[in-house]
């Protein structure tokens, strides 16, 4: 019994090390730093502790403020519409049909596709002059054409659709995998009693999935906070803010303007957002199994 | 008649939406200059190779793609030999503190990047380790463990532990077994998990970024990311730089693809 505890640990301490130096002690040392002020790039000029005062900051800075607005309108928007279209696929997928291997390997593209490679794609969809979306809006009418990565109200509705495509696929997998596990005598037994394909979606499908629902509401709200690459490829941030969410600023604070006590306040808060839906989700994923469990 | 009718029209919806932007980049790419700047629009190419030849000339292509093919390799690699091992000794020993590992992987996997970005920066510029591989395959690695660890232990958990117990009883030690009678018959998770990782090490961009700032050592997405264009963007070279980053996870992925879905799966449903 002893032995094979120690040969557990064994096998288990290599993994351990790498992520306890490059996870485990990073987040504590973020919380750290939060707390400090000081320059990234010149450490030799100390550091400084400051106690609450980021934080305080963060709460007074106006471009602090609107980044949350933006990265909570940003899942507010994607997080719906992804489980809506990733169930829409998912029942499609779930059906018995010739093709549907194939079509389960073509789902797969846009989730396989590099962000970057994605982000330029739709950079250049959008693009003010040879975009794909500008010529099925106005055909060849350039003088009508948009520049939707230059507008302060349209940039992040562009990043919202390219984010929706990139990733519904992944919420469709996670689904499909709950409708697999639905047996079908229950499909059947409805059918027996007369139940309507409305009726067996409602009230077999739904309540059987919710399980599988939840777990990809959590994993893609999770997800959707550390959106970073499209924003950094199509807008910087930009134009005036407006796509500016929550990780990129961070990014910002810390590596562009070196300023890590302030940068890792953001941090901070990202995590914190971050735990706080995965507990609530949590939470409700456990409720709606011991519901599930009831007969 | 009426349900398969729909069930094709929405097949073939999902196809479009799922394949179009993509073509339209892949098409873009094998355009001419005068065609990818024609409005309106021209559909179809003059597979004018023009585009690919000045991407790997002119921006170096070629060598992005040789960092992204070490860094996704190695990273691949030794992730998937420390996962196995651990995930190993998660399915076989079925300790206490094995499934509170596995927990602990779980909440590590939902650290947002920004919240360790800063640390881990400061950790490599320590070990003078920014822009070298190493640097990047050794947080690549604490990135990817979590989920290969998962999905490695799922594949484990299925391998029947009598066929290992009697490999004991023959006088295999446990590494022993571990390598000859157990990783074979796991191998198609392991391939599974390795594919995984390699593809989300050749497509990360955000570490990438950070971390390698000498363009000599970057990958793919860095280079792509930041394609020089001061006044005109050169559209056609990133398209073609794009379609050469992703043709090879494209087939990976359609090749492979049961056990993609699986592997993603895996961890995911069986929580």
């Amino acid at each position: 019994m002893k032995s094979s505890q120690r040969l557990a640990l064994l096998f288990l301490l290599p993994s351990f090390l790498f992520i306890a130096l490059f996870s485990l002690f990073p987040i504590i040392e973020s919380l750290r730093l939060s707390f400090y002020r000081m320059i990234l790039t010149l450490p030799w000029l100390g550091q400084k502790i400051v106690g609450w005062e980021n934080y305080s900051d963060l709460l007074t800075d106006p471009v602090a403020l609107a980044s949350t607005r933006t990265t909570l309108i940003f899942i507010g928007v994607t997080i719906p519409l992804e489980l809506f279209f990733g169930l829409g696929m998912a029942l499609v997928l779930n059906e018995a049909f010739r093709g549907r291997g194939l079509l389960r390997a073509v789902v797969l593209i846009p989730w396989a596709i590099p962000t970057v490679v994605a982000s330029q794609m739709w950079r250049f969809i959008f693009n003010d002059r040879y975009g794909l979306v500008n010529f099925v809006l106005f055909g060849a009418d350039t003088s009508r054409y948009l520049a939707p990565l230059a507008d302060p109200h349209l940039a992040l509705a562009a990043i919202i659709i390219a984010e929706i495509w990139k990733t519904t696929p992944f919420a469709a997998l996670i689904i499909l995998a709950g409708l697999q596990s639905i047996p079908d005598d229950l499909y059947e037994a409805a059918s027996v009693d007369g139940a309507t394909p409305w009726q067996k979606f409602r009230h077999v499908t739904l309540p059987l999935l919710k399980p599988a629902l939840l777990l990809a509401l959590l994993f893609r709200t999770i997800d959707s906070l550390r959106v970073f690459d499209l924003v950094y490829v199509m807008t910087q941030g930009g134009p005036a803010d407006a796509t500016n969410v929550l990780q990129f600023y961070g990014y910002k604070k810390t590596f562009g303007e070196g300023m890590i006590g302030y940068g890792s306040a953001i941090a901070v808060t990202v995590f914190f957002m971050s735990l706080l839906l995965a507990l609530a989700y949590l939470r409700a994923f456990k409720a709606s199994r011991v519901q599930g469990q009831a007969p | 008649m009426k349900r398969s009718a729909a069930l094709v029209l929405f097949s073939v919806g999902i196809a479009l939406y799922c394949l179009v932007p993509f073509l339209w980049l892949v098409l873009t790419s094998l355009k001419s200059s005068a065609e990818l700047t024609a409005i309106p629009p021209k559909l179809m190419p003059s597979f004018h190779l023009g585009f690919y030849r000045s991407a790997l000339q002119n921006y170096g292509l070629l060598h992005y793609v040789g960092n992204s093919a070490i860094v996704a390799g190695a990273t691949a690699l030794i992730t998937v030999v420390l996962g196995s091992l651990a995930a190993y000794a998660i399915a076989r020993f079925k300790l206490k503190w094995t499934n509170f590992y596995l927990l602990l992987l779980l909440v590590v996997s939902m650290f947002p990047q920004i919240a360790i970005a800063g640390p881990v920066w400061i950790i490599l510029d320590r070990l003078q380790w920014l822009n070298t591989y190493q640097g990047l395959v050794a947080a690549y690695i604490a990135l990817s463990l979590p989920l290969a660890t998962w999905i490695l232990t799922t594949f484990f958990r299925e391998v029947p532990g009598e066929i290992e117990e009697a490999a004991l009883i023959d006088g295999c030690s446990r590494l022993q077994a571990l390598y000859k009678v157990v990783l074979p018959l796991a191998a198609p998770g392991i391939l599974t998990a390795g594919l995984l990782v390699f593809i989300h090490a050749w497509n990360e961009f955000f570490f990438a970024l950070i971390i390698m700032t000498d363009p000599t050592v970057q990958t793919l997405p860095v280079g792509i990311a930041l394609f020089p264009g001061e006044y005109t963007m050169p559209w056609g070279e990133i398209a073609a730089a794009s379609t050469i980053a992703t043709i090879p996870l494209v087939l990976l992925t359609l090749i492979f693809q049961r056990g993609i879905v699986r592997g993603l799966s895996a961890g995911a449903v069986k929580g």
